[in-house]
């Protein structure tokens, strides 16, 4: 039977942790992200057709939206990780009887509502400066939480193993910087040549953002049970890696 | 019933054999010291005994319950207070505390109650606001003590409580714990302070290179000693005038202070004996006190003997 207290627990100190410094982990990726709009979204809106009768900014928000929901939900899990390994805080939990499940759980579920609140911050400001349409808003909170819980995880995977800052830096800038960059963010793969646009669908971000996409506007790159496909296959992974380091204690427990 | 139960723990990190095999049981009422040298294991077996650390193989109980495979129920019967300091950048004292509780399931007005009452008996109640970085050494122990105890663990280990830690605080730690041991608490202490350890556990093992050195009850281990000290006072004078002493007395003392010969004598050495050799040597006694082996010096014995091979306690 799950602690589900010790769980509530977790996540409640988690999600304060973020919130305490909201300024530095909410407001300045949405102010980040919205600049991206403003120069890409508002400077060549008039100069690109990316999809047959959609502006380029109505392209491009849901795309920014992803990748600040995929780099925050990432942030939140591995920062918190590795800080309190090198704080040595972790060992409060660690002392606690809170199971692997319960601590993934805790953990992934902080990630979530980190990347959606960046996530909202900008759509909520899309929405006032650009003309949104919302056909499918289902799929859009179905992708927006499947996607932040696998950043969540893989953020976890990499607080696991890094040891110091600068392995998880290497991470985050060679690893989640490129990959959310080039899963079709700015660009439909349509657009890209025949090589790139089959590597492409090795990068399994392109499918979170894609079918994201897909629920404002019903169209994308790739059938949309794909992309769902893809994701959920991508969190199980992510998630059964983590519980088997945690179960075995790598790099936590010695 | 035992209240921690070691059966044959080992811990290898690569080559490095960090404990060999150690088992012995700490009866539950305890208050029980574990010593040794840096680089003994004593935090190492602390640390498996929390699940801070993976035993290589062995296992270990607390209050009858495997901790690897009952980890939940050991947990819950387990308090550590860490070695090190630990700070946390986001929360303060009364936050953490109550964050503590919500790992063990732990909530309410009674939870509060209980956080409240060992803040005041911390003496942190005025800090309670404050973030753990703005905290001197002492009120950061203090914190950790107190997070160790709001699930009101039967089991408290404390290891080395009082490093780097003043006189007044040593000494408001030390009553702290004995009211705890007091209220029924098993309490598990390492520390690097012999003469802590003498005052306060009953039962004292010693560690060395991964292993058990010894085992007993701390005044079976002092009389166990096979020495006594005999402290004979002197003229400064006759100190400073380089007087040499037959051979006898000479095989005898162990260390010379300022007005003051320090002889070790075996207890089966009649004192009448020394007495004479003194009178015959005419050295000047102003005045002579005998005391038994300090757990200090039996540490220093034993740490220099070979290990003994401890049986299982299962």
């Amino acid at each position: 039977m799950l602690n589900w207290g010790g769980v509530w627990a977790l996540f409640v100190k988690e999600v304060r942790r973020f919130y305490s410094v909201a300024v530095q982990t909410i407001f300045a990726p949405v102010v980040a992200t919205l600049l991206y709009l403003l120069v890409f979204g508002q400077v060549i809106d008039s100069q690109l057709d990316v999809f047959s009768g959609l502006a380029y900014s109505q392209f491009l928000i849901p795309g920014l939206v992803m990748m600040a929901i995929l780099q925050n939900a990432f942030s939140n899990s591995s920062s918190s990780l590795i800080q309190s390994k090198m704080h040595g805080n972790l060992t409060f939990v660690l002392l606690s009887p809170i199971s692997p499940l319960e601590f993934y759980l805790a953990f992934t579920a902080a990630a979530v509502v980190r990347g959606l609140a960046v996530g909202l911050g900008i759509l909520i400001v899309g929405a006032v400066g650009f003309d949104l349409s919302w056909q499918a808003p289902q799929w859009i909170l179905l992708f927006a939480v499947l996607s932040a819980a696998m950043m969540g995880g893989l953020g976890m995977l990499a607080g696991i193993v890094s040891d110091k800052y600068d392995h998880l830096a290497a991470f985050q800038n060679f690893i989640i910087m490129p990959l959310t960059f080039l899963s079709g963010v700015f660009y439909s793969i349509k657009a890209l040549p025949d090589f790139w646009q089959q590597l492409s669908h090795f990068n399994p971000f392109f499918y979170m953002v894609d079918g994201f996409r897909y629920g404002f506007f019903e169209k994308s790159d790739v059938s949309i049970w794909l992309s769902l496909m893809v994701t959920l296959l991508f969190l199980v992974l992510v998630s059964v890696i983590n519980l088997i380091l945690l179960n075995k204690g790598v790099k936590i427990r010695e | 019933m035992s209240a921690v139960n070691f059966c044959d723990v080992r811990k290898h990190y690569g080559n490095l054999q960090a404990l060999k095999g150690v088992s012995f049981a700490v009866e539950e009422g305890a208050f029980f010291g574990l010593l040794g040298p840096n680089g003994a294991g004593k935090s190492t077996l602390i640390n498996a005994m929390s699940g801070l650390v993976v035993p290589t193989s062995g296992r270990i109980e607390v209050m009858g319950r495997d901790v690897i495979q009952d980890y939940r129920a050991t947990r819950r019967a387990l308090g550590l207070v860490p070695q090190e300091l630990i700070a946390d950048p986001f929360f303060n004292i009364r936050e953490l505390l109550l964050l503590q509780s919500g790992y063990f399931g732990l909530k309410g007005a009674v939870q509060r109650a209980w956080v409240d009452e060992l803040l005041e008996r911390l003496a942190l109640t005025e800090k309670a606001d404050c973030m753990t970085h703005q905290l001197s050494g002492g009120m950061k122990r203090r914190a950790l003590i107190a997070m160790a105890l709001v699930h009101q663990p039967r089991v408290l280990v404390l290891d080395e409580p009082t490093a780097g830690v003043d006189v007044d605080l040593r000494r408001t730690l030390w009553e702290f714990t004995r009211e705890l041991h007091k209220k029924g608490h098993t309490i598990i202490l390492t520390t690097h302070y012999l003469e802590e350890a003498e005052a306060l556990c009953d039962r004292v093992a010693i560690m060395q290179k991964g292993q058990i050195k010894a085992l007993d009850q701390t005044s079976a281990l002092l009389s166990k000693h096979a020495y006594r000290y005999l402290k004979v006072v002197v003229p400064k004078a006759f100190l400073q005038a380089g007087v040499a002493l037959p051979a006898a007395l000479s095989a005898l003392l162990v260390e010379t202070e300022a007005n003051a010969l320090i002889f070790r004598v075996e207890k089966s050495h009649s004192l009448n004996a020394v007495l004479g050799q003194l009178h015959q040597a005419q050295v000047p006694v102003e005045d002579i006190t005998s005391r038994d082996a300090t757990l200090e010096e039996v540490f220093i014995t034993l740490t220099a003997e070979p290990v003994i091979e401890e049986g299982c306690h299962a």
